[in-house]
């Protein structure tokens, strides 16, 4: 703690999550560690179930009661793991706030917006009813909602799924929250609204300083908006680093069968695109070994033995591979392939 | 959905508060919240009006008199004590008012914060509430009146007692199960990131969300409550004679059917309005209160 600076804001070690499902006891996620500096932006890459928003609320601690969270959780050197709800209320929407997927569902129908954007104001902030309407109007103009204003006072329903997104950032930053988690903020979103909303959380992210971890399924999301990224599958962390580094060698099978099933502009008519044999597997059922070495066309026997812990193939690029040798021969140049 | 596409076009933009006084505006185009307002304030009236003045006293026996027709004297005539129908109706309001509000309010009271506990606190808290209230559940009202009419003696208050116990396991589950949903949907996880605590969230997002339902089911509730007394005062364990009850007549009639079936008309009839005003009164207000269903009448 004697240099603020380079201390990191959030610091994550050896996070495991345990839930409870209908249908046993599932590993969600294990052995995830990171750390993110004051400003430094990160994205989460992975398909459905890899554990990529369990993640990201063990951070918010709003995982289910039954779920079970080991290792450490550190913001600004305080241990988060175990810290009680009421401590938790006084993080949440202050320190770390988070952007959800759906902003159709993310607002109460039955409050008008204004309050809703003022309430962590008033909650964390004690300003007067007053007061927080005043820069709620502020906070829905920076965030480009038209004619703020007057609209402070309508209902949720009477905006675009556009403009409830801005509301829903509006509503995450108004108490200048040190960490911003996104979890896929423009999956529910048209295309040319997503890049519009991506823009605005990155104009934001840099404006007030914040860390930021995005979480999505797009590479090409990925790609443009943060500074490093982590690939997950099957609750671990399969490769991080800096996202031009990883873009350039992808190290792991996994991250390459992402990158091959993207659709691509020009492609021939008819072509199919291609895609990573078989299924995510069961997270109450996974392979013993390396998570991936149902699916994973260059498996050996010692993939299945243990999981292959994370070899660093470049500066700060750890893949957690046994086979980077021919995975990464194979790949040199991922971007121009 | 039937509105015209131009207000659906201009919707975004003519984005309006929704003051006290474009509710009343709202609220008089509402058929049937204005029809139900008005059946209901109908029996209100009945009920303040027989405080003050009743054609007869609904007391007063004159058994020389007993079942006659509808006269200027009787409006619709007199029951076989020989009792003023007319006063018999205001008076029997009474009763029912007070029995249908005071019941639905112990069933509403506790039904709703044990629901909204239960959803909040989920686990064990949940599983015992829910356990109490099927136990509760089990026993039909009528033998549960019967339980405390045997401890306190009968009467009114034991009535009213017995159907407020017997309304609170329904509105319990009916709580919890709408709660649950609201819990599970988005913005209150949107919420609880914001930092709300479980009290919070249940008092602004949780009961806003639910009102509508919980409003529409204690309308249902009121129904069910004045049948309950009918019947509770038909066994002897409700309201006692001479106190006038809407039950108390129909089931008085309920001998005389063959030969005035009009008995049974009276109050049933009576029943039927303060029922039905309810149910479209609750229904009214269900679309009035939701913002979203607000552009739409």
């Amino acid at each position: 703690m004697s240099d603020p600076a380079s201390a990191p804001l959030i610091a994550v070690d050896n996070l495991g999550v345990r839930l409870n499902t209908s249908r046993g006891p599932a590993q969600a996620v294990r052995g995830v560690s990171f750390a993110l500096k004051r400003g430094e932006t990160m994205g989460l890459v992975g398909e459905s179930g890899c554990g990529k928003s369990v993640t990201a609320l063990s951070l918010m601690g709003l995982l289910p009661d039954s779920a079970v969270v080991s290792g450490s959780i550190r913001l600004e050197g305080r241990e988060l793991v175990g810290l009680s709800d009421a401590g938790y209320c006084k993080l949440r929407g202050n320190r770390i706030s988070m952007i959800f997927q759906e902003p159709m569902t993310a607002l109460n129908p039955m409050h008008a917006i204004g309050p809703q954007v003022a309430e962590p104001l008033r909650r964390h902030k004690n300003y007067s009813a007053a007061q927080a309407r005043k820069e709620a109007i502020a906070l829905l103009d920076r965030v480009g909602l038209p004619d703020a204003a007057r609209r402070v006072d309508a209902y949720p329903h009477q905006f675009s799924g556009g403009q409830r997104q801005r509301i829903t950032i509006a509503m995450a930053l108004a108490c200048e929250p040190d960490l911003l988690i996104a979890d896929e903020p423009t999956t529910a979103l048209d295309v040319t609204i997503q890049g519009q909303i991506l823009d605005l959380i990155a104009d934001l992210v840099e404006e007030r300083g914040m860390s930021m971890i995005l979480i999505s399924h797009d590479l090409g999301v990925i790609a443009e908006n943060v500074q490093r990224m982590m690939v997950m599958y099957g609750g671990t962390v399969v490769e991080s680093g800096p996202t031009n580094e990883v873009f350039r060698r992808m190290g792991h099978p996994y991250t390459q069968g992402l990158f091959r099933a993207r659709p691509r502009l020009g492609a021939r008519e008819g072509t199919r695109l291609r895609t990573i044999s078989g299924t995510v597997p069961e997270l109450a059922d996974l392979p013993a070994g390396c998570t991936f070495s149902d699916r994973c066309p260059l498996v050996e026997d010692r993939c299945r033995a243990a999981l292959p812990p994370m070899v660093e193939v470049g500066p700060g690029h750890n893949v957690r591979c046994l086979r980077t040798d021919v995975s990464m021969a194979d790949h040199v140049g991922a971007l121009s392939a | 959905m039937s509105a015209p596409l131009t207000s659906l076009l201009d919707a975004p933009v003519a984005a309006r508060p929704l003051p006290a006084r474009t509710f009343w505006r709202r609220a008089l185009r509402h058929r049937s919240f204005v029809v139900g307002g008005v059946l209901t304030l109908l029996v209100l009236a009945s009920a303040l009006l027989s405080l003050v003045w009743t054609p007869w006293s609904p007391y007063e026996i004159d058994i020389a008199a007993k079942l006659k027709p509808p006269s200027a004297a009787h409006w619709l005539g007199t029951d076989s004590f020989g009792r003023d129908i007319v006063s018999l109706l205001l008076a029997g309001a009474r009763s029912t008012i007070l029995v249908g509000i005071i019941a639905v309010s112990i069933g509403l009271t506790f039904g709703v914060c044990l629901g909204l506990i239960a959803a909040a606190r989920r686990g064990w808290t949940e599983e015992i509430i829910m356990r109490f209230s099927d136990f509760t559940f089990a026993f039909p009202a009528v033998l549960s009146a019967i339980m405390l009419a045997a401890v306190v003696g009968p009467g009114m208050v034991t009535s009213i007692v017995a159907i407020g116990i017997f309304q609170v396991p329904t509105l319990t589950r009916l709580t919890r199960g709408s709660a649950n949903a609201i819990w599970a949907r988005e913005f209150v996880l949107a919420a609880r990131a914001a930092g709300k605590g479980a009290f919070r969230i249940t008092i602004e997002h949780v009961l806003p969300n639910i009102l509508s339902i919980l409003i529409v089911q204690a309308t249902i509730q009121f129904a069910l409550a004045i049948l309950a007394e009918a019947a509770l005062s038909y066994l002897g364990l409700g309201t006692q004679p001479p106190q006038p009850s809407w039950g108390r007549m129909l089931n008085d009639a309920q001998t005389l059917l063959f030969q005035s079936p009009m008995l049974a008309v009276y109050p049933g009839a009576a029943i039927a309005i303060a029922v039905l005003g309810l149910n479209l009164l609750g229904d009214g207000l269900r679309d009035l209160l939701d913002p979203r269903l607000a552009r739409e009448r």
